[in-house]
């Protein structure tokens, strides 16, 4: 079985960040880079399937995005899998979740996978679309928030659980293939060895164009999603009366005030 | 025509309450455009649930149903798509949950919709819908257009729009899906572990804490000051999921909404929109935090810019 598994490298903004002139994106400058949280776990799910099927199981992470996205897939890498694929052109910029779907869907085809393991949302965006979007272009069965996950190789069916609201989850019985959007604490993402950060320089990353998956370019970018920001913009926002001064008189003000809400 | 149609959603007999506040969304929507608010009542046993949507604005009930007893993904796609190419809505608003997490981006992508997720504003400027959300961790408001899109489908955050307080006295008709293969089986529900005699949601005084606690040895410390200032300890995701604290002191949505606390002390928390699902309620938040963009300080009503373990260190030896 080959497992399939999109990663996002995530926009973190500084303590200074601005909207352009334009008024619907970040000022470049003020963004920096990082693994979406969510995927450490997906990435962690597959390796795990692959340590416990080994040699009948392979994960290859994947990602849209320019040369900085590599720095995700390395991340992975790092960890397990032999190789991973970037797919970019310019003709994916300004693309959506639904249109990025498109890229995903079309990769997991070429590359045959059976299993597509997602994040259930990003860190940045928190659209929490791509991977069910996935699903529906694959014509695939699908489960978002994914708990904890059960394979069985004999029967090719996963046994997972959807987390719900108020702590309840529900235990669900899926066949391959699928796509799960994996959620947070599934399970305890390992770190890199420094010998795995070493390795992961001299693996492969395979850059695809949309050509190369057969996605046109009407179906990218603004005019193949599904939303177009119309603008962005830094919201008012209330605040917090600060409880000013040293920490001995801050700690003496917080005092008097929990007391006086306890006595009302 | 500019029909809005609502999507109703329950789990073992209990509707979801975020279906009330998208009818009123519905209702300022349609009225803008002179169209009908239509909800579509979904499930095994649809009729339990239409008395407590018919509500005020609503125009008419669709009631559909469903041969899976819960939450299906195939069959809940299959219906609302049957139903969007029916009655060609504006828009369609579900809520922002775990289930339609579960299909609308399906639908969306399918039926080639335009498509917004955890919307929490909806207007209409001229005939284009704009709707807005949040990004970068709730830093910045992104306001969306669907150009082009016949329809527009949404999900909305929960206790961003307002329900009718009236009843209404819709017409109630049905509607038959199509028959859909369900994909996925429901096998049964998992509760939550049940604390060791400790209920968060009954608790009166809590003091949570998040990441900034950072490492596990850390905790003990916390939770001596609580018991020092008399509150219950709770925390937010990372430190259950880490298994540094049992889940049932989950304060958050996939936790404990704390619906009995009266003064709620979140210390090295960031305020994620998950978290505040479960105490933004709380009449008297005091948040301590040492960042002062963190979105925690927008909810609480007073705020201390500080580290979380110098505070601790300065209440214990004030507390004596």
């Amino acid at each position: 079985m080959k497992i399939l598994v999109p990663v996002k490298q995530v926009e973190i903004l500084d303590e200074d960040f601005d909207v352009q002139d334009d008024g619907r994106s970040i000022d470049p400058d003020c963004i920096e880079f990082e693994l979406n949280e969510w995927d450490d776990y997906s990435w962690e799910t597959a390796l795990q399937l692959m340590e416990k099927h080994e040699g009948t199981v392979e994960a290859v992470p994947m990602t849209v995005g320019d040369e900085s996205a590599d720095d995700g897939l390395r991340k992975c890498l790092a960890k397990g899998g032999e190789r991973a694929i970037r797919v970019w052109d310019d003709s994916v910029a300004g693309s959506d979740p639904i249109a990025i779907a498109r890229l995903i869907a079309a990769a997991a085809k070429k590359e045959d996978a059976q299993l597509v393991l997602a994040g259930t949302q990003s860190t940045d965006q928190a659209h929490g679309q791509t991977g069910i979007a996935v699903a529906a272009l694959l014509g695939w069965p699908h489960v978002a928030v994914v708990s904890a996950l059960d394979y069985s190789a004999a029967d090719g069916k996963l046994t997972v659980r959807r987390e719900l609201e108020g702590g309840v989850e529900e235990e669900i019985e899926v066949a391959l293939p699928a796509v799960l959007t994996i959620q947070l604490g599934i399970n305890e993402p390992r770190y890199a060895s420094l010998r795995g950060i070493k390795q992961a320089k001299t693996k492969t990353v395979d850059l695809l164009s949309p050509a190369d998956l057969g996605v046109s370019t009407d179906q990218l970018g603004e005019t193949g999603s599904a939303a177009r920001v119309r603008r962005m913009y830094i919201p008012e926002r209330s605040k917090a009366e600060l409880i000013t001064g040293t920490p001995p008189e801050q700690v003496k003000r917080l005092i008097e005030i929990v007391n006086e809400l306890k006595g009302a | 025509m500019a029909d809005i149609l609502v999507i109703s959603e329950q789990r073992r007999g209990v509707l979801n309450a975020t279906v009330a506040e998208a009818i009123g969304a519905a209702k300022e929507l349609a009225s803008a455009k002179g169209g009908k608010v239509i909800v579509a009542v979904l499930g095994a046993e649809p009729e339990r649930i239409i008395p407590s949507l018919s509500l005020a604005g609503v125009d008419e009930i669709v009631s559909v149903a469903l041969p899976s007893s819960e939450f299906q993904s195939d069959e809940y796609e299959a219906a609302v798509a049957a139903l969007i190419a029916d009655r060609t809505p504006k828009a369609v608003l579900l809520p922002h949950s775990i289930d339609s997490l579960g299909y609308a981006p399906a639908l969306a992508a399918k039926g080639g919709f335009g498509f917004a997720t955890d919307v929490f504003g909806a207007r209409y400027d001229g005939d284009d819908l704009l709707a807005v959300r949040q990004a970068y961790q709730e830093k910045v408001h992104v306001e969306l257009e669907f150009p082009g899109k016949q329809t527009v489908v949404l999900t909305l955050r929960s206790s961003a729009f307002k329900a009718p307080e009236e009843t209404g006295s819709p017409s109630v008709t049905s509607f038959e899906a199509p028959k859909a293969d369900a994909r996925t089986k429901h096998v049964t529900f998992h509760e939550p572990a049940a604390g060791d005699g400790e209920d968060l949601t009954a608790a009166e005084y809590i003091l949570s804490i998040g990441r900034g606690v950072a490492d596990e040895d850390n905790v003990a410390e916390f939770e001596d000051l609580a018991g020092a200032l008399g509150f219950t300890l709770g925390c937010s995701r990372p430190i259950a999921d880490n298994g540094w604290l049992p889940k049932f002191r989950q304060v958050g949505q996939s936790g404990k909404t704390v619906s009995a606390c009266k003064v709620y002390v979140a210390m090295g928390i960031s305020g994620s929109v998950q978290h505040l699902a479960g105490m933004k309620h709380v009449p008297h938040i005091i948040a301590i935090n040492k960042d002062p963009e963190a979105s925690i300080f927008s909810e609480a009503h007073y705020g201390i810019v500080g580290d979380m373990f110098e505070i601790s260190k300065e209440l214990k030896a004030q507390l004596g």
